[in-house]
């Protein structure tokens, strides 16, 4: 076992999700035998390999726009989507926990 | 009317010529859809309205004899990745059920601009992770085909729709095989463009590096035709690609003769059907009498593609995923009382199993003391699977192989088998890592007639070659 439970309510935790018991149980076994798969990554030496940044090259440059005001989405629009808002903000539970 | 052998063009011109009109069309294939797409379940949401109001300004300008556009009243379908304004997009996650797009992703309104109307969004695996549009929130798709099988995935909806004829072309993803590996399993024309060729402007993120958009149709010049619309730089997508567009309808139409076409014998090793085989052979055999020269070639990383793709697809993911957090749009869960447990809880209850396998995988694989070891590693592998082709492509114009390596399989077969599941797309996933073109084109069908895929895999930028070899393919596979 590469994953232990503990490492997946860490991983979890990370990853901001809340997973039930059962959730947990099947995750590491998943991610153990996912992984153990993935591990035959390693029988390529690639200590002289550069890791792949932008697979077309300079195709897509690294476009700089001028700095100028543009229209964005409105307030209103923008909460529209939104679980809970009040007075042009989105509204969300308690922030500093006891 | 018949609209089961319409194509993009000759939908146009008989709009054109008044024998029919646009909105008789729209009516037609709404019709269609309501009759046959209940078993099916091609489409999460219609938006016959919004349709027929384009289709009547599309039958106003052919009544004032205007030029039309070259998409005009062609009913199409647009994975539900990309987002629409005003009409519902789910990413078939039950996190997004209710979200209503501001804006407009830039594929969906090039192709609407040139007079294509969007008939509604079809079904995915969600986020599109899957193979066989079993991961969505809303229910799988079945194979128009033969429905005790998958359509594929993750563009399940959007193949099932083309070859169930509920619509007359769609739009799909593809990040591993998505596009292709559907259009091979419901016998359709599945195109995926270079990395950057298409703008992912509006595409819901499931791995940045990898996305791609691309269309289904049910032909090979109607591909070419919708590449054409939605390619090309975009502003508004940093990585859209700043190189120009070519005429591929007129590009595809040039002969195959002398073009030298690779056979990698890695993608025809073990694992692959026998039926797949012959009909992929066969098909090799009618380019050849076409006047290509057949390359044996060899793609030596191969069998590291699908463990690469699955450290970099997941790493990215759960990276793109964590704006999913219950603040600015999406479901909240109802049982928080703080911030933190207001994120956790609306994630593990908005997310699907497949989704979050992938953030856990893929935050492992970038958590601290991990990150060389999978991170890292992968990314230097993905160079090595990009220096295969690159050398390949220094002896051939374009690859040819089978698009999957068994035709659709039963619903439930694979869905607790994480591992056999993704082996699925094991002859798709290395052109997205490398960001190559690639094609699946109908080849041929198994005895009990389901459908069989051939790849054609070019070089970045070189859809023309791509389009033009799957063109041969298909005027063969027809007669």
């Amino acid at each position: 076992m590469k994953v232990t439970e503990k490492e997946v309510s860490h991983v979890a935790d990370l990853a901001n999700l809340e997973l039930t018991e059962q959730e947990r149980t099947r995750l590491a076994k998943d991610l153990n035998s996912i992984l153990e798969y993935i591990d035959r990554l390693n029988e390529l030496d690639t200590s002289n390999v550069p890791p792949m940044a932008q697979v077309t090259g300079g195709a897509s440059d690294n476009a700089m726009r001028a700095d100028e005001l543009r229209p964005s989405l409105a307030q209103e629009a923008a909460l529209q989507n939104a679980p809970d808002a009040s007075d042009g903000f989105f509204k969300v539970p308690k922030v500093i926990e006891k | 009317m018949d609209t089961s052998t319409l194509t993009i063009e000759s939908t146009r011109s008989a709009i054109a010529e008044k024998q029919i009109t646009a909105t008789g069309v729209v009516e037609e294939f709404y019709r269609k859809i309501k009759a046959d797409d209940g078993d099916i379940h091609a489409y999460l949401t219609l938006c016959e309205d919004r349709a027929l109001q384009q289709a009547r300004h599309i039958d106003d300008l052919a009544a004032k004899g205007g030029t039309l556009p070259p998409l005009a009243g062609v009913p199409v379908a647009i994975k539900d990745v990309m987002v629409t304004k005003g009409l519902r997009t789910t990413a078939g996650s039950k996190i997004l059920e209710h979200f209503i797009p501001p804006y407009d992703c830039t594929a969906v309104a090039r192709l609407e601009g040139a007079g294509a109307i969007v008939l509604g969004k079809t079904n995915c695996d969600e986020f599109a992770m899957g193979s066989s549009n079993e991961n969505s929130a809303y229910g799988p798709v079945r194979n128009p085909r033969d429905k005790s099988r998958v359509p594929g995935g993750s563009s399940g909806g959007s193949a099932a729709a083309v070859a169930a004829g509920t619509a007359l072309a769609a739009l799909g993803s593809d990040t591993g095989g998505s596009i292709r590996q559907p259009a091979s399993f419901c016998g359709v024309v599945g195109l995926m463009p270079t990395y950057g060729r298409v703008s992912r402007y509006g595409l819901i993120a499931f791995a940045s590096s990898l996305d791609h958009i691309g269309p289904l149709t049910r032909t090979v010049q109607d591909a070419a035709i919708i590449l054409r619309t939605i390619a090309g730089r975009d502003p508004l997508d940093s990585t859209s690609a700043n190189v120009p567009v070519p005429d591929y309808v007129e590009e595809m139409s040039k002969p195959v003769k002398g073009l030298r076409l690779g056979i990698p014998k890695e993608y025809f090793g073990e694992g692959l059907d026998g039926e797949t085989r012959s009909a992929v052979e066969g098909a090799i055999e009618q380019l050849r009498a076409a006047g290509c020269e057949i390359v044996p070639i060899s793609l030596p990383h191969t069998p590291y593609a699908i463990p690469t793709y699955y450290v970099i697809a997941t790493a990215e993911a759960s990276a793109n995923l964590a704006r999913f957090d219950g603040v600015r749009y999406g479901y909240r869960s109802a049982h928080a009382h703080t911030l933190s447990e207001m994120y956790r809880k609306s994630r593990d209850e908005g997310f699907g199993a497949e989704v979050k396998r992938r953030i856990m995988l893929g935050t492992y694989a970038l958590s601290s003391g991990y990150y060389d070891a999978y991170y890292l590693k992968a990314q230097r592998v993905r160079t090595l699977l990009t220096r295969d082709f690159e050398q390949a492509f220094q002896k051939v114009d374009a690859i040819v192989t089978p698009t999957t390596p068994t035709p659709a399989f039963k619903l439930g077969e694979k869905a607790d088998d994480p591992l056999a599941m993704y082996l699925a797309d094991i002859y798709t996933v290395t052109a997205d890592l490398a960001g190559i073109p690639g094609i699946s084109v109908p080849c041929g069908q198994t005895k009990s007639g389901l459908p069989i895929g051939l790849q054609v895999l070019g070089k970045h930028f070189d859809e023309s070659t791509v389009l033009r070899v799957a063109g041969a393919v298909s005027l063969k596979s027809r007669t």
